[in-house]
């Protein structure tokens, strides 16, 4: 048969698709063609600067076709072999048993027997479900569509999640300037015009674009960075470890030790206030507190002057490199790259990681957000001109039902009958040894106190219950989440009666299923999207040179007996009797016309048009002004960015922040309130030493070495390592040796020397959690005292299957990592405050 | 008639892999019937990252060299292949003929640049063919430059005066990557990496760092000099390996400094305090 060429998503950019007799052959980004729109040139310093005239990949979906035909897809559904629905479940076995392959009927018999049957017994509540990001990519049949719309119209315990990769932000900078609607992190529109042309330095701080601005915009903005470079922007680098980009375009390294940010960041405040080096009228007229902070910073309150020397014993690094950090910065106009969803560095998962998100924005509202070339700027991975007022909804934009917008009865927020929620990060304590305690619902983008509100599991009265049951849809918590042998002795728990696992691939978690639905990838069926578009609370973020809509074709039949979600979640909800309430009679494709005309494509392209061609690309208004991101508010006018879900828009206080007093809080009025005697997230943000620091010296005479594990490079979380084998051919994600792929531990060679390790030898890296083995990788690029290790290995590899504290031989590094929060009212995780110990493994 | 070349930028290489897993992606398991065989799924490598780490803590840069065929107009896969297995296009690729050339292991080890890798279950010599396949049909790049998020790999007609990589190539800015061959290479590079020396003044007597003091280098018969900049750093790059140099450092009021470096490998020097 003749080659056809589809079009498809992917969380790591958009693809045309190759299939030659049924078969996927190769992929390819999207080269735009003459008809297409979306051009944009900025000028700047006598230079003109262009969008590249085509999308991006990131690597990990370069060879995605190896990842749908892996020989690691589940193929078929299975029971846990000593798993009897009807008799003995043998829970203990989870993680170390065998399966038996059984019929879509009977699997969906039990699925759905079991649902009737937990709900009989302990009511609806309990029952929890989760899905991962990002396994695969589509607005409808993917994360927020089919199984948050069965759960919410069955009724379950929402399963919250914390804000992962960014917790600092979220729970810290909110109190600090409000954006409590984009999770905490600021937006960032039209910055990259601002920043080209104005801006004469940029400090990364803790942040590596090349890394993981890919986890939805690809590779789009990396020529942004070396734009910089053209333009002799100076570049910064604030950083344990010289990241991707520092190595690709970074002029200055400052190494610090793990978890001390928040320390330096008071020192280049002292030297701005010892110097008068910041800007006065802008902290007089847009921030409240300073005057207490000053006093802290030079040491009033305590006796301790938060000066570079101070700083210096703290972070271990030379009190003149400080010094002259905090002058470069204060004598250029500087942009300020962190937060966003690229505030993945590390800095802003560790412990009392609130403290430094919040001295961040502090530190550039002593220099002026929001006046020409000043701001913070996201990961420098976002901020093209793009047309946000064209109205497509994103993943996320409806919530947890994707086909609200357009459906006759939405199934979020109001059809969940269950108020009970329990939290992602403590679930295994939930099951385990409930009741649980913290604050905050989630993803807390609602109201600006939803990040205070107290929570509770189970929910006290008769509507709550201890949860029986999950339904894990997509992903593995085993090596993203800290401590994850945690799930191991959760899921191998009595209390847990069923447990489902529905994904494409066998992850790491997929063992500790009762049941195993397999599920097609979105190759295999239809669907539409945005690239790169959370929507939501992801609004105004899309950190590509252009808004790019997707049809997503679908390229070949369901693979062995896989199903496209939306198939299982039909069957089941036939099964239960409310099918007709779930589809509400609409196939798959009338549910993505109804998308389709809700949107505004229909005002530039037809259906027909759109589905043949498979993309298209917003053109950019003729009249488009840029609006930048807070140079609204450092000139004291209404809100002018394209951020609809701001509060104050069209109140009297749209020319202020979200903050209770409207300006930059020195001293949070919000915290204040809620609790002026937090002695972890005081109202007065400062450097607090880390329960697991460099100086905890209970713990450090043992395990010496601070460990950071950023985000992967080479796999989007945990959904590309051990699927797509040619990653592992990438030194920089796994190193072959012995027969195995071993994940790479980054040692100094000073410790490396000290241990008797090569380059090249198999290591253990260990503390009183667990033990992970890898493969050590000594390089100059990590500082002395730090090791470094990506987080997401793929492939739990127990060398005892089953045992929870069995060494781990395929680089699961979270099992090393604390399962202690943030801080006692900010429930983040902070997998970047973590002691362990490095030695020769020699078996 | 084109005739077809690449020039790589190191400077926008930022070692992320598309090139290599694009490469994969059209090749693993795809035949293109007289242009090459199918590559095994997996375990070939017609294009090549080689990462080299440069300079110590703190102070180090990374840069990533792409290998691949080098497209030689005086080729030595072509001199050892028999049979006249291995050819040049009149486009100037070169091609192994993956039917001629089973068997002829000697291929392998013909290139000195080691991009021909042997297809075991196919007993083939193999390597990169530009993507010849495509070109014919209409395509204007090889994939691995299709696939480049920075453009790092430019193609082009080197017959065609007006095509970005004659220019590059006038300009006198590219290189070969291995000179002492001597073969003609169609693929050239700019900004391979060479030495530097970097380091940070201090002044010691009040622990500040010296910002725009002039840093002298020197050598037999060269003579350079920077300044320092905010962090109180300098840098000489672009200096040839295997070089005795003199840095001498002069500030009023300080003892002059003067450090012996050679350029065996990049040097980071560190601090260098200023006594008085």
């Amino acid at each position: 048969m003749a080659e056809q060429v589809y079009t498809q998503c992917t969380v790591g950019g958009p693809v045309k698709v190759y299939v030659e007799n049924g078969v996927i052959k190769r992929m390819r980004p999207i080269i735009f063609d003459d008809n297409d729109k979306g051009g944009w040139t900025i000028e700047a310093k006598g230079k003109k600067f262009s969008d590249p005239r085509r999308t991006t990949l990131n690597p990990y979906v370069v060879g995605e076709r190896m990842r749908v035909y892996s020989e690691n897809r589940i193929k078929y559904p299975y029971r846990r072999k000593n798993f009897n629905p009807n008799g003995e479940r043998h829970p203990e076995l989870r993680g170390k048993d065998e399966y038996v392959r059984i019929s879509w009927d009977e699997a969906l018999d039990i699925v759905a027997g079991e649902i009737k049957r937990i709900r009989e017994t302990y009511g609806p509540a309990a029952i929890t479900a989760m899905a991962s990001s990002h396994h695969n990519w589509g607005l409808l049949y993917y994360k927020m569509g089919p199984y948050p719309r069965f759960y919410n119209i069955l009724g379950y315990t929402e399963l919250l999640d914390n804000p992962d990769s960014w917790e600092g932000w979220h729970w810290g900078a909110i109190h600090a300037w409000g954006y409590y609607w984009k999770l905490g992190h600021s937006d960032n529109f039209d910055i990259l015009g601002d920043a080209l042309q104005n801006t004469e330095q940029v400090m990364f701080w803790s942040v590596d674009p090349n890394t993981s601005a890919g986890g939805y915009c690809a590779q789009d903005t990396t020529i942004w960075r070396h734009w910089l470079r053209e333009l002799g922007i100076q570049r910064v680098f604030i950083d344990p470890y010289c990241n991707a980009t520092a190595a690709h375009v970074g002029e200055k390294w400052i190494a610090l030790r793990p978890g001390t940010d928040a320390a330096m960041a008071e020192a280049i405040a002292y030297v701005w206030i010892n110097e008068g080096t910041y800007d006065k009228w802008f902290v007089e007229n847009r921030t409240v507190g300073f005057e207490q902070f000053k006093a802290h910073i030079v040491g009033e309150d305590d006796g301790i002057p938060r000066t570079p020397h101070w700083a210096a014993r703290i972070c271990d690094v030379p009190a003149h490199t400080i010094t002259a950090l905090a002058r470069e910065w204060a004598a250029k106009k500087t942009m300020l790259a962190c937060g966003a969803m690229y505030g993945t560095g590390g800095a802003c998962r560790s412990a009392y990681a609130t403290e430094w998100a919040r001295l961040m924005v502090l530190l550039i509202a002593m220099q002026g957000l929001g006046k020409p070339g000043v701001n913070i700027w996201g990961g420098v991975g976002m901020g093209a001109p793009l047309d946000f007022n064209f109205n497509m909804p994103g993943y996320a934009s409806a919530g947890w039902d994707a086909f609200a917008t357009v459906a006759k009865h939405p199934a979020f927020p109001d059809r969940n009958t269950v108020t009970q929620k329990v939290y992602r990060i403590l679930l295994p304590e939930a099951i385990l040894n409930p009741p649980i305690h913290w604050h905050g619902e989630g993803f807390c983008g609602q109201y600006f106190d939803q990040n205070l509100k107290p929570m509770t599991y189970p929910e006290p009265g008769p509507n709550g219950a201890e949860i029986k049951m999950i339904h894990r849809h997509g992903g593995s918590f085993i090596s993203t989440m800290t401590d994850t042998s945690r799930w191991v002795r959760m899921y191998q728990s009595p209390k847990l009666e069923f447990v489902v696992m529905q994904d494409c691939h066998w992850q790491s978690e997929t063992r500790f299923g009762d049941v195993i639905l397999p599920a097609s990838t979105n190759f295999e069926h239809m669907d539409l999207s945005e690239w790169t578009a959370a929507g939501g609370y992801g609004h105004g973020n899309a950190g590509t040179n252009h808004r790019v809509m997707i049809f997503q074709h679908k390229c070949i039949d369901p693979l062995w007996e896989s199903k496209p979600d939306w198939q299982i979640y039909r069957a089941l909800a036939d099964r239960l009797g409310f099918l007709e309430e779930y589809d509400e009679g609409n196939s798959e494709e009338e549910w993505m016309r109804k998308i389709f005309d809700y949107s505004d494509l229909p005002k530039h392209i037809s259906y027909e048009d759109f589905k043949k061609k498979g993309y298209f690309v917003v053109p950019l208004p003729d009249d488009y002004k840029p609006t930048v991101s807070n140079r609204w508010f450092y000139e004291g006018r209404p809100c002018d960015t394209p951020d609809p879900l701001n509060p104050n828009l069209g109140t009297d206080r749209s020319h202020l922040l979200a903050t209770y007093s409207g300006k930059i809080e020195f001293v949070s009025e919000s915290l204040t309130k809620f609790d002026d005697n937090d002695k972890e997230r005081p109202p007065l943000p400062r450097y607090i030493p880390s329960w697991e620091g460099y100086n905890t010296r209970k713990l450090t005479k043992k395990y010496p070495l601070q460990m950071i594990t950023p985000h992967v490079r080479f796999s989007y979380h945990t959904h590309h390592d051990n699927k797509n084998i040619w990653l592992e051919d990438i030194p920089q994600h796994r190193i072959k040796k012995d027969g195995y792929s071993w994940w790479p531990v980054r040692i100094h060679p000073l410790d490396a020397e000290k241990r008797d390790i090569c380059h090249g030898d198999i290591v253990k890296v260990y503390n009183d959690r667990g033990a992970v083995l890898g493969i050590a990788f000594v390089t100059e690029r990590i500082r002395p005292g730090t090791i470094h290790s990506y987080q997401a290995g793929a492939k739990y590899d127990p060398l005892e299957p089953g045992n929870p504290g069995s060494i781990d031989k395929g680089g699961c590094m979270n099992l090393l990592t604390p399962s202690r929060l943030i801080s006692k009212n900010a429930p983040g995780m902070a997998n970047n405050s973590c002691l362990v110990e490095v030695c020769k493994w020699e078996v | 008639m084109a005739k077809y070349g690449m020039i790589v930028d190191i400077t926008k290489c930022t070692g992320c892999y598309n090139c290599f897993l694009t490469c994969r992606d059209e090749f693993a398991g795809n035949e293109y019937p007289g242009y090459s065989a199918a590559q095994p799924i997996t375990g070939m490598n017609w294009i090549r990252l080689i990462e080299r780490e440069r300079g110590q803590y703190p102070v180090v840069k990374v840069a990533y060299i792409p290998v691949t065929c080098m497209q030689c107009e005086d080729a030595p896969c072509i001199k050892v292949a028999q049979e006249k297995a291995v050819y040049e296009r009149s486009d100037g690729i070169i091609i192994i003929d993956p039917v001629k050339a089973k068997g002829q292991k000697q291929i392998v080890s013909g290139c000195p640049y080691r991009v021909i890798e042997w297809n075991e279950e196919k007993q083939l010599p193999q390597k990169c063919t530009f993507c010849a396949h495509m070109l014919d049909q209409g395509e204007k790049v090889p994939r691995c430059v299709e696939s480049c998020p920075t453009d790092a790999l430019i193609f082009g007609d080197l017959d065609d005066p007006e095509s970005e990589i004659s220019k590059l190539l006038a300009s006198g800015a590219t290189e070969v990557l291995h000179p002492e061959f001597g073969m003609k290479e169609k693929v050239r590079y700019i900004s391979l990496p060479k030495k530097f020396i970097a380091g940070t003044v201090i002044y010691g007597d009040v622990d500040e760092v010296a910002v725009g003091l002039t840093v002298k280098l020197s050598s037999n018969g060269d003579s350079l000099s920077t300044k320092t900049n905010g962090f109180g750093d300098f840098e000489f790059e672009g200096l040839a390996d295997n070089i005795d140099y003199n840095l001498v450092i002069e500030a009023p009021g300080y003892k002059s400094r003067s450090i012996k470096v050679k350029t065996m490998k990049d040097v980071s020097l560190g601090e260098i305090v200023l006594k008085k």
